[in-house]
Formats: structure tokens, C-alpha cells, sequence
């Protein structure tokens, strides 16, 4: 029983390692990379990812997947823009944000839920309607030059707190608070038992639905977290913002050794997942591999980390 | 008579585990050989050995009169031993005749195109020949478990298999198919086919079987003729120790009525179910499986919907809609199927047996760990739950003390109402005595039991009534006074009380 309890701590200690790992040869290649901007530039820039891949790690606890994160992100960011540019006040518009986030990840998890629809399929459908609405509602044009005033907005993703950027302070606060809850709370205990066995939980007596639900909703509004720090670094609101970022976020849960089939995972790992990835880019451009080859290369670390963790299981 | 298989002193352990020690196992052609032992005495790593998903420390496997080594199951197979998993191996959206021949398909030549015709000709005469009534052309997944059974047998067979190995083949059947997978293994016999036979239903191997070995503990114990030896021996054999009444005794005053079932009803599963069951009553619950006896009791523990009728509990009328309604309302289930409803195999003793009073554990959603740790200590006492520790994941713990894990879990919440579905299935001798005593135990607290069984001595053994469900109807509820085994059946197949 050690020796089983001392092999599974290697296996979590993996993708740590391979982050380590990474950092060396970076710094050997790179003179740029070990400095402090660098580093704070990095983080900003994963703060993005990771706050998605955080909410994508409780749904995929679950047993779910959620491939709608990218145009909630963009649909919701346009809401924020879009009052912001009608004069409305920053931290009204952040809130109703935040809000229309949660609320598309509600439909997503009542989709899922009482409609009975596989997660896969539930959420294809919606990031589809999601950025058609975002086209919509944009006129397929980006919102800018609203918040040139709004000391509130601007912050989110240009201010510094005792000199470190804001994001990294939201990614760091947000992870900390769902460490807690995955580890701490009834709420994360029965998030694993949901994705362990959906029926036996349910025999249980736990609200099974509901707690779906949830999850759905605050991966729908971490993704309309990450929409405003990104609208606010660039301080406008693309309507193509966001495409294709959950496939970086599920990246991340599974660099991270999360589970695809559910109940197995912690949100530490998503952390050095996403990581991982941003270190990868970040180092890539510093070397000026072209964006192409950045590509080849992304696809396969992931491939690799995943065959690594297999051969491990055995 | 030369053996079939001679394994002699086999040795094996896992680190400085070790789990077989000196085992000798025989079998001869054309014998049922019964391989008995409680959970964890080193049943299954034996036939793990022999089949090569195992490499042997010690000892030898003679099989045809030639030492063999294995390295995989498949190897074992090309000497005609195989073994047939209590999850059957059957492909259900293939026929009959598909799963049968499944990689050995007749061909064209090396087109790659199936003979069908002659395929399905082939299988219908393996079927016949082992007088099974199937018919090739059937897709699979239409079959009962039982015929599925049937499915793999006929394809050992026309493999040329000389030993089946099966485990617990009758876990899943009902009574008839029971009866029909014993008349295939007795034309196996006549075959000069043997058959290992492990399971943990007495009655049944006294009914099939030639020989007894007896495993415990990793050491080899004995082999018995079955004519020549009883169900007490047996036991004690198995166990180390008398294990005195098989059942054991109960004394408890039976006081108000807690549940009352009225004209339940749902089309197609059950229809008019009356029944009630008293404080520190059990209620025994017999009927062939798929009659409808389990949906009837998930219908009242809210996990399934029905179209009519009344539940009562405590005299007051109450509506319950899903499990968790019926948890608050202190009803508890412990499910037949503990790997797929009853636990969550990922997760520790520890947290299995919190789930469901977690919330009352938590303040403002933060689990408390001493709580916790206090419930979870007193039911892996109070229950004799054998686990190196409570973090173990609850995959790792034996059949018996996984289904204690499913009963801390309920007893956890002081249920009144207490629903068990086959609740001893797959579990040892050993183990079952001691849930057996649970339940009384809960009984004399005031609880009252329902206890669906396909066992019928321990419908007998443990109940005060018993209640026979026959296609979706309650066919008669019978004082336990002075019942016989052949009453109940009479009224499971349909027959007047």
C-alpha cells in the first residue's frame, strides 16, 4: 500500500517536473526568458488560459467538457463593451458581464442536465450559437474606445498592484479560492463522487443536476473573467476573441493529469498545465520559431505528456 | 485417470504479500470442480497463475502431462483452457453466429469476405450440441445475460476448450437460467469437458459439483468428494473456525407499521403493489429475477418514476421523487449492483462512507475533518471493515468489505427505512454472517427492513415475512412460520400459495 501511495505522488509530481524541466532548457537557449519582465508578461498572458482551463477542470471532473468557453468569453466581453460604450458604469458592465457568463454556462448545464444532451454535443452547439450572437450583437465589428475613463476596467487587465499585474493577481486569488473548494468544501467532495459514478451518487442523495449546473455556470463565468482582462489589455472587444481557446484550456487540464473520463484530477495541475503551455509559447517566440512550427511543436508536448502519463497507468 | 491441469505447491507473492502458499489444485477431464475460499484467499490469483496473466515464484503446472509456463491468457486458450469472466465478453450489436466465430471467421479464401451461411450452419451446430436454444441469427445485445452466457460458452467450445474456468457464472442469472447453464455444464461433463466452478452459493455446488477445493488465506486446504462431505465442513474449512448458526438469531418486538405501500403501480414493470412493513420487521422479498421486484423498491426510493399509488411512512402520506427525498425522508438503499450504483470506486473508504450525510458534516460547505474522521472510525469499527487504512480507494478492498463499505455508508444516516437488494451477493461466507448481524442489529433499533434475495435459505434465514413478487404482481406475503424453500418457489413461478 506504501509503495502504491508513493508511486501516485510521482505520477502527480509529473507535470511539474516537465514544467521544471522546460524552464531549464529555456533559460540555457534563451538570456531573455529568466528576467523579471519576461516572466510578468508570461504570467499576464496565462492568466487568460488558465482561469478557463480552472472552470474546465471542475467540469471535466464531472465527466463533462465544455467546448463553448471561447464565445462566452467573446459574447459576454461584448456585453461589458458594448454598455461601457453606452456610458454605462465600468463596474455595473463587469458585474452584467460576469453575470451573462454565468448565465450561458447555466443553459449549457441544463442542456446537459435536464435536456440530456451529451456535454460534447450540447456545447458544440452553443459556442456556435454563442459567437453567432457575438457577430450579431457587434455587427461583426470590434466594440472600441469605450473605456478611455473607467480606472475600474482598465485595471482589470492593464493595472498593477503592488507591481504585479492585476491578471496575475485574479488568476492567483481565483486558484486559490478553488483549490480550497475542491479540497475543503461539500461542493468539490461531491464534484469527484459526481465524475467517480454519476448513479451511485445520485443514489445518494446528491443533487446531481443542480451541482452540473453550477459547474456549468462558474466555468461560464470565469471565461467572461478571462473575456475582460483580455478586453481590457486591448481595450477593445473582438468579436472573433476567444476562438479556439478551449482547446488550449482542455490542453491544460490534461498536461495537468486530469482525467478525461471524470472523477480523477486536481486543479493544481491545470495550473502548471496552463503553464506549461504559456512557458512553451512564450520561450518559442523568444527563440522566433515561427508561429507555424510553434504550432507542431504545442501539439507534441501535449501528445507526448499524455503518452508519458499512459505508460505510467500500466 | 490422468489430470487435465496438476498444479503442484504454486507459489506467489507480491512484494512480502504472500498470497499463495504451496497450493496444489487438480482437475481431472470431465469433472465440475468446485474452487472455494472467502474473498482475498487467493482464488482468482490461482487461476490468474494458471492462465499466465501472472508469472508463478514457485511451483509446477502440469497440463496434458506437459509442464507448461504461460505467458498469456491466450497461450492457455491454444491448450483448451479458458476462462469465462463474470463480465461477459459478448459484442452486442453482433449475431449470435458473429460473436461465436469472432476473429476466426470462415472466409473466402483470403478475401476477407464471411462465409456466412456456413458460419451460421457451424454455429447452429455447436448450439445444438450443447442443447442450448439459441438461435445464430439473434443480435446479441437482444439475449438475457444468461443466453449471453450461453453465447460464450459455445465459443469456447467450438475452440475445442477441454476446462472451462468459470467465475461466478450465476451471479446474474435467474432461477431457470440457473437451471439451464447446469444441463449445459452436465453435457459438457458427458463431454469430457471439466469445469472449474468458483462461486460463493452453496447450494449450488452441492448440486453440480464433483469435487471441493478449499483455498484460505493463501494456503491450500483441502479437497473434498462432494458426496462424501457437507455444508459444514465446507464452511469450516473455509473460514478457519466454526462458524456456528448459519444464521444467526434475532429477538426483537416488532412495533408500529413505518411504510405502507398502496396500489403501486408503473405499466409494465409492476402493477397494484400493496404491502407494509413494520418497526424492526424484515421483510423478506423473493421472485425470479425480472419480475419486478427491484423496480418496485426503486420506485419507492424515488429513483424511478411510477404512475400510481400511495406511500405512506409513519401513517402520513408522503411524495417522493428522487433519491435524495427518500433519504430525507430516512429511507436508505443498498443497491444490488455495488460497483455500478452502490460506490464510487475511485474514491477512498473514507469518502464513500461520508457521501451521503456529507452536508451535515459541513458547516457553510466547508467539510470538517474531524467530524468526519469520527464517522468514518466508528462505522469501520462498528462494521469490521478490513482496510489497511480509510484512504485506501475502496477498489482495493475485497467483495465482502466493499458491501460493508455500501452499509457504513446508509447506517451512517440512522436510516428507518432500510431497502436492501441482494445484499450478501459475491460477498464470503465469513462476511455475510457479519452482515447479517448488522441488519439485525438495525431491526432491534427499530428500523424496518426490506430484503430482496434470490438466495432463498436466506430469505428463510432472516426473515419475519416474506413477500413473492411474480411478473410485476405480489403473488402472496407469507407469515415466516414454518415456510419452505418450495412454497416461496411455487409462488415465484406463478403457482397459488
Amino acid at each position: 500500500m506504501m509503495g502504491a501511495k508513493r508511486k501516485w505522488d510521482v505520477k502527480k509530481l509529473g507535470p511539474l517536473i516537465g514544467l521544471f524541466l522546460l524552464c531549464i532548457v529555456l533559460s540555457i537557449l534563451s538570456d531573455d526568458f529568466l528576467t523579471m519582465d519576461n516572466w510578468l508578461n508570461l504570467l499576464r498572458q496565462v492568466s487568460i488560459n488558465a482561469l478557463i482551463a480552472f472552470g474546465m477542470t471542475f467540469v471535466i471532473l464531472t465527466g463533462g467538457i465544455d467546448l463553448s468557453v471561447g464565445s462566452v468569453l467573446a459574447l459576454s466581453s461584448a456585453i461589458t463593451a458594448g454598455m461601457m460604450a453606452q456610458g454605462v458604469n465600468g463596474f455595473v458592465a463587469i458585474f452584467v458581464g460576469l453575470l451573462a457568463g454565468a448565465a450561458m454556462g447555466v443553459l449549457n448545464g441544463v442542456l446537459v442536465t435536464k435536456g440530456k444532451v451529451a456535454p460534447f454535443i450540447a456545447t458544440l452547439a452553443t459556442m456556435t450559437a454563442f459567437r453567432g450572437l457575438t457577430l450579431v450583437y457587434t455587427d461583426g465589428r470590434p466594440i472600441t474606445g469605450f473605456a478611455s475613463d473607467d480606472i475600474l476596467f482598465q485595471m482589470m487587465g492593464r493595472g498593477y498592484f503592488f507591481g504585479i499585474p492585476v491578471p496575475i493577481i485574479l488568476m492567483l486569488t481565483v486558484y486559490i479560492a478553488l483549490y480550497v473548494v475542491l479540497k475543503k468544501t461539500t461542493f468539490g467532495r461531491h464534484t469527484y463522487a459526481i465524475g467517480g459514478n454519476e448513479e451511485a451518487s445520485r443514489l445518494s442523495g446528491l443533487r446531481v443536476d443542480r451541482l452540473k449546473i453550477y459547474v456549468y455556470a462558474l466555468t461560464g463565468a470565469l471565461s467572461a473573467l478571462a473575456g475582460l482582462i483580455l478586453t481590457s489589455r486591448l481595450n477593445s472587444a473582438q468579436p472573433t476573441a476567444g476562438t479556439a481557446y478551449e482547446l488550449d484550456a482542455i490542453a491544460a487540464v490534461v498536461l495537468g493529469g486530469t482525467s478525461l473520463s471524470g472523477g480523477r484530477g486536481w486543479i493544481f495541475g491545470t495550473l502548471v498545465g496552463a503553464l506549461i503551455i504559456g512557458v512553451l509559447n512564450n520561450g518559442l517566440n523568444l527563440l522566433n520559431v515561427s508561429s507555424f512550427y510553434q504550432q507542431v511543436i504545442k501539439g507534441a508536448v501535449i501528445l507526448l505528456a499524455v503518452l508519458l502519463d499512459r505508460r505510467k497507468e500500466v | 485417470m490422468r489430470p487435465l491441469i496438476d498444479m503442484r505447491s504454486i507459489q506467489k507473492s507480491f512484494g512480502a504479500n504472500i498470497v499463495l502458499n504451496g497450493v496444489d489444485f487438480e482437475v481431472l477431464p470431465g469433472e465440475v470442480h468446485a474452487l472455494m475460499g472467502e474473498n482475498g484467499a487467493g482464488k482468482s490469483t490461482l487461476i490468474k497463475v494458471l492462465t499466465g496473466i501472472y508469472e508463478r515464484d514457485g511451483g509446477t503446472i502440469v497440463v496434458n502431462g506437459r509442464e507448461v509456463h504461460y505467458r498469456h491468457p491466450k497461450e492457455a486458450e491454444r491448450d483448451g483452457i479458458v476462462v469465462i469472466h463474470q463480465e461477459l465478453n459478448v459484442i452486442p450489436t453482433l449475431t449470435v453466429a458473429e460473436n461465436i466465430f469472432l476473429g476466426r471467421e470462415p472466409k473466402i479464401g483470403r478475401t476477407g469476405v464471411i462465409r456466412y451461411k456456413e458460419m451460421e450452419q457451424q454455429a447452429a451446430s455447436y448450439l445444438r450440441r450443447l442443447g442450448m436454444d439459441l438461435d445464430p441469427r439473434e443480435l446479441a445485445g437482444r439475449l438475457s445475460v444468461g443466453k449471453q452466457q450461453m453465447i460464450e460458452i459455445a465459443r469456447a467450445i467450438s475452440t475445442n476448450a477441454k476446462c472451462l474456468i468459470m467465475d461466478e457464472p450465476t451471479a446474474a442469472l435467474t432461477e431457470r437460467e440457473i437451471q439451464a447453464l447446469f444441463s449445459v455444464i452436465r453435457t459438457l461433463k458427458q463431454q469430457g469437458v471439466a469445469v472449474v466452478y468458483i462461486s460463493h452459493r452453496m447450494e449450488e455446488i452441492f448440486t453440480i459439483c464433483d469435487r471441493i477445493s478449499v483455498l484460505r488465506d493463501g494456503q491450500f486446504i483441502g479437497t473434498k468428494r462432494v458426496k462424501e462431505t457437507n455444508f459444514d465442513e465446507i464452511v469450516q474449512m473455509m473460514v478457519g473456525r466454526q462458524i456456528g448458526e448459519r444464521f444467526p438469531k434475532r429477538r426483537v418486538t416488532i412495533g408500529e407499521e413505518r411504510l405502507r405501500v398502496e396500489r403501486l403501480t408503473k405499466k409494465g414493470l409492476f402493477e397494484n403493489v400493496s404491502f407494509s412493513v413494520r418497526a424492526g420487521e424484515v421483510l423478506g422479498v423473493a421472485g425470479l429475477m425480472g419480475s419486478g421486484r427491484t423496480e418496485i423498491m426503486e420506485a419507492i426510493f424515488g429513483a424511478r418514476p411510477f404512475d400510481e399509488g400511495d406511500i405512506y411512512i409513519d401513517g402520513r402520506p408522503v411524495r417522493i421523487r428522487s433519491p435524495r427525498q427518500a433519504v430525507e425522508h430516512g429511507i436508505a438503499m443498498i443497491t444490488e449492483d455495488r460497483k455500478q450504483k452502490g460506490l464510487i470506486l475511485e474514491m477512498s473508504v473514507h469518502e464513500n462512507l461520508t457521501l451521503p450525510k456529507l452536508e451535515q458534516l459541513a458547516t457553510a460547505g466547508f467539510i470538517q475533518s474531524s467530524k468526519e474522521r469520527d464517522v468514518v472510525l466508528t462505522y469501520i469499527h462498528l462494521l469490521n471493515i478490513k482496510a489497511s487504512s480509510p484512504d485506501l480507494p475502496v477498489k482495493a478492498l475485497s467483495g465482502g468489505n466493499q458491501q460493508k463499505v455500501v452499509f457504513g455508508k446508509w447506517l451512517a444516516m440512522n436510516p428507518r427505512i432500510l431497502i436492501l437488494d441482494e445484499p450478501t451477493r459475491g460477498v464470503d461466507v465469513g462476511a455475510k454472517k457479519e452482515i447479517y448481524e448488522v441488519i439485525n442489529e438495525l431491526a432491534a433499533q427499530g428500523a424496518a427492513i426490506i430484503m430482496i434475495s434470490s438466495e432463498l435459505p436466506e430469505v428463510l434465514g432472516m426473515s419475519d415475512r416474506v413477500m413473492v413478487v411474480h411478473e410485476g404482481k405480489v403473488q402472496a406475503i407469507l407469515e415466516n412460520d414454518g415456510l419452505d424453500q418450495e412454497t416461496i418457489m411455487r409462488a415465484a413461478t406463478g403457482g397459488n400459495r
